[in-house]
C-alpha cells in the first residue's frame, strides 16, 4: 500500500514547482505591450496564483495532514501498465500503422491485463481492428495512421 | 438529423466539424431545404455528443463535458437508458423554447446582446469561472488550482493581440495551442479506464436493466428535472444570444445553477438526472439563441453559426436586420424546421436509447479497447496529427493520477474554456481604460455579474464553516 498523503505532497511539490515554472517563463514574456497589457501579463498572474494555492496545500499538509487513505500497489502497477501499453501502441503506430498497433494494444489488455484465453485475445483484437477499420476508415473516410501494408 | 447524430458520437467532430463536412451534400438543394437540412444536423450532431458522455464518459463535445459528471454515474448505477432519455427530452423542451425565444425575441434580445462589451464578457467569463465552487469535491483549494491550470493551458500557443508564442517550448505543434478535445477525453475517458483497469472484474461492467420501460426515463425522473428544464432553456437561450460565448459556457452555467439551488445539491456528481438534464438543455437552447445574432445582426456568434454564415452568403443571402422582411421564406422555414427537428430529434433518438444502452453489456474486456481506440481515432481525427494523440496519452495520465488525489477534473475543463476568452476580455478592458481596473465594474451589467459571482463562490465556503460550526456544537454536547 502506497499512502495517499505522500502523494498529496508530491502533487503540491510538483505545482509550486510548475507555478515557479510558469512565472519564470512569463517573465520571459513583455508584461506591457503598445496595445496594453502584454503577452506575459496573464500568464504571471496564474502562475501566482498556482504558487500560493500549491504553498496553501503544502502548509494544510503539513499542519493537519494529508487524506489518510492508501493506494493499491497492485492496483497502480495495474493501471501504470495499461498505460504503458498505450504508449507502446502510439509509438508502433507510426510504423505499423493503426489497425495493427491497436490490434496490440487489444491483445495485451485481454490476454495480459484480464487472463483470457491467448485464442479469445486474437480474436477480440482482430475483431476490433477490423471493425475500427471497416466503421471509421471506410464508412465515415476517417484518415488514420497507416503502416506500410496500407491500414 | 440521424447523420448529424451519427458522426456528432465520434469524438472531436462536433456540430462546427460536422457541419463543414456535410456542407457540400447541400449545394445543390434549394437554399431553404439545404437550410433546414443543416438545422437538423446542428440539433442532431449535439445530441450525438452527449452519447457517448454518458455510456463511455468520452465526451464529443466541449458542452458535453458537464454531462460526463452525473451521465456516466447513471450509466454505472444501471440508468444509462433514463440519462439518455432525459437528455433527448430535456433537449426537445429546451430546443422548443430556444425556437420560440428566436421567433418572439429576436430583435430586442440582438439589441441587448449589443451592451456586451469587454467589460461584460469579462464578468460573464468570471462568473462561469465562479461556477467551479460548484465542481470541486472536498477541497476548495485542489478545485481552485486545477482551474488555474486549465487557464493556464488556455493560454499555451500564439497571443491573440502580439503574434508572439507562450509556453511552447519550442514545439510547432502548439503554436496553435492544445485541443480541448484532447484534454477532455484524456483527463476523463482515458483517466477513467485506467481506474477501471486498475482490478479485475468479471462480466459486464454496468448493470443494464431488462425490459423497455425500464431502460427510459421514469415519471420521478421527469419530476426531478421540471426545474433543470426550465433552467436549461433560459440560461442555453440567453448565453446562446451572446455573441462568442457558446454552448459550453451554457452547459456548465446551468449545471452550477441547477447545484445551487438544488435541495440535494450534495449528490450532484454521483448520479442526479437533473445534472444530465440541465446542461443537455442548455446546450440544445443554445441552438436558438445563437441564431439570433447571426439572423439579426449578422454576427455569428460561434464557429457553427459562422459556418452558416458562411453558407448563408454562398446562397446569396445577406445575414442582417433586413433579412427576416428581404427574405421570409428563409426565416419561418428554417424557424418551422427547428420545430420539426426537436420534435424529430425526440421521435428517433428515444427509441434508439436502448439500443445504445445496450452497449454497456458488452464484456468489459471488449469494451475498454474500445474506448482506448474510439480516443485515439477522435483525437486524431481532428488534426492529422500524432502529436494530439501524444498528448492524450500525457493527459490520461494526467487524469488518472488526479482521480487518484481527489483532484476534480471538470474545474481545469472550465477552465480552459473559459481561459482565452477571459484573458482576451480583460485585456481588451484595460486597453480600454488604459489600465484603469476600475472599468471591470463601470457598468451595472459587469458590476452586477462579478458581484453574484462573488456570491456563488462564498455560498460553499459559507457552508462548510456552517457544517464546522455544527460539528463543534456536537462535540461539545
Amino acid at each position: 500500500m502506497v499512502s495517499n498523503s505522500k502523494g498529496e505532497l508530491l502533487a503540491a511539490i510538483i505545482l509550486t514547482s510548475f507555478g515557479s515554472l510558469v512565472i519564470y517563463e512569463a517573465r520571459g514574456l513583455p508584461y506591457h505591450s503598445e496595445f496594453g497589457p502584454g503577452p506575459g501579463f496573464f500568464p504571471l498572474w496564474i502562475g501566482i496564483g498556482i504558487v500560493v494555492c500549491s504553498l496553501f496545500m503544502l502548509g494544510a499538509i503539513f499542519f493537519r495532514g494529508g487524506e489518510t487513505f492508501e493506494i493499491s500497489k497492485v492496483e497502480l502497477v495495474r493501471a501504470l501498465s495499461a498505460w504503458l501499453a498505450f504508449v507502446l501502441a502510439i509509438v508502433l503506430m507510426r510504423l505499423i500503422g493503426f489497425g495493427l498497433s491497436f490490434g496490440l494494444l487489444t491483445a495485451f489488455l485481454v490476454l495480459v491485463l484480464d487472463r483470457r484465453s491467448p485464442w479469445l485475445a486474437i480474436g477480440v483484437a482482430m475483431g476490433l481492428a477490423l471493425g475500427f477499420h471497416l466503421v471509421f476508415a471506410v464508412a465515415l473516410g476517417v484518415s488514420l495512421p497507416a503502416g506500410p501494408w496500407g491500414f | 438529423m440521424f447523420l448529424g447524430t451519427i458522426v456528432g458520437v465520434l469524438p472531436g467532430l462536433g456540430p462546427p466539424a460536422t457541419i463543414a463536412l456535410l456542407l457540400p451534400l447541400t449545394f445543390k438543394m434549394d437554399p431553404t431545404t439545404a437550410m433546414i437540412m443543416m438545422a437538423g444536423i446542428y440539433y442532431g450532431a449535439k445530441y450525438g455528443g452527449s452519447t457517448t458522455s454518458i455510456l463511455l464518459n468520452v465526451p464529443g463535445e466541449s458542452s458535453s463535458v458537464v454531462t460526463c459528471l452525473d451521465g456516466y454515474q447513471l450509466a454505472r448505477q444501471g440508468r444509462a437508458g433514463a440519462a439518455l432519455g432525459i437528455a433527448a427530452i430535456a433537449s426537445f423542451v429546451a430546443g422548443t423554447f430556444g425556437v420560440l425565444g428566436l421567433m418572439f425575441l429576436a430583435p430586442p434580445v440582438a439589441k441587448f446582446a449589443l451592451r456586451f462589451g469587454p467589460p461584460e464578457y469579462f464578468g460573464l467569463m468570471v462568473l462561469g469561472l465562479a461556477m467551479v465552487a460548484f465542481l470541486t469535491g472536498k477541497s476548495v483549494v485542489k478545485g481552485i488550482l486545477t482551474t488555474l491550470v486549465g487557464l493556464w493551458l488556455a493560454g499555451v500557443g500564439t497571443d491573440v493581440f502580439t503574434a508572439q508564442s507562450r509556453f511552447t517550448f519550442g514545439q510547432m505543434e502548439l503554436l496553435d495551442g492544445i485541443d480541448f478535445i484532447v484534454v477532455s477525453i484524456g483527463l476523463f475517458a482515458i483517466g477513467e479506464v485506467l481506474v477501471n483497469l486498475e482490478s479485475k472484474v468479471g462480466g459486464e461492467i454496468f448493470k443494464v436493466p431488462k425490459g423497455l420501460l425500464n431502460l427510459l426515463p421514469s415519471l420521478q425522473d421527469l419530476k426531478d428535472s421540471r426545474f433543470a428544464f426550465v433552467n436549461g432553456s433560459v440560461v442555453g437561450f440567453f448565453i446562446g444570444v451572446l455573441p462568442g460565448a457558446g454552448s459550453t459556457i451554457a452547459s456548465f452555467l446551468s449545471y452550477g445553477l441547477e447545484k445551487a439551488v438544488s435541495r440535494r445539491a450534495d449528490r450532484f456528481g454521483t448520479g442526479v438526472i437533473e445534472g444530465v438534464a440541465a446542461p443537455e438543455g442548455a446546450n440544445n437552447s443554445e441552438t436558438g439563441g445563437s441564431l439570433v445574432p447571426l439572423l439579426t445582426l449578422g454576427i455569428p456568434g460561434s464557429s457553427t453559426t459562422a459556418i452558416l454564415l458562411g453558407a448563408l452568403l454562398l446562397w446569396g443571402f445577406r445575414p442582417g436586420p433586413l433579412l427576416i422582411q428581404e427574405n421570409p421564406n428563409l426565416f419561418w422555414g428554417l424557424v418551422a424546421s427547428m420545430y420539426v427537428g426537436n420534435l424529430m430529434l425526440l421521435i428517433l433518438n428515444l427509441p434508439l436509447v436502448p439500443l445504445f444502452a445496450q452497449i454497456l453489456r458488452v464484456p468489459y474486456f471488449v469494451l475498454y479497447p474500445i474506448i482506448f481506440g474510439i480516443s485515439i481515432v477522435g483525437v486524431y481525427s481532428v488534426s492529422q496529427s500524432l502529436f494530439d494523440v501524444w498528448m492524450l496519452v500525457i493527459f490520461g495520465l494526467l487524469g488518472y493520477a488526479m482521480r487518484k488525489l481527489d483532484f476534480p477534473a471538470a474545474p481545469l475543463v472550465l477552465g480552459m474554456v473559459l481561459g482565452e476568452r477571459l484573458e482576451l476580455a480583460l485585456r481588451q478592458s484595460l486597453m480600454m481604460s488604459q489600465g484603469e481596473l476600475s472599468i471591470l465594474v463601470a457598468s451595472p451589467l459587469s458590476a452586477g455579474m462579478l458581484l453574484l459571482a462573488g456570491i456563488l463562490l462564498l455560498i460553499p465556503m459559507l457552508n462548510r464553516v456552517r457544517s464546522w460550526r455544527v460539528k463543534a456544537i456536537e462535540q461539545e454536547l
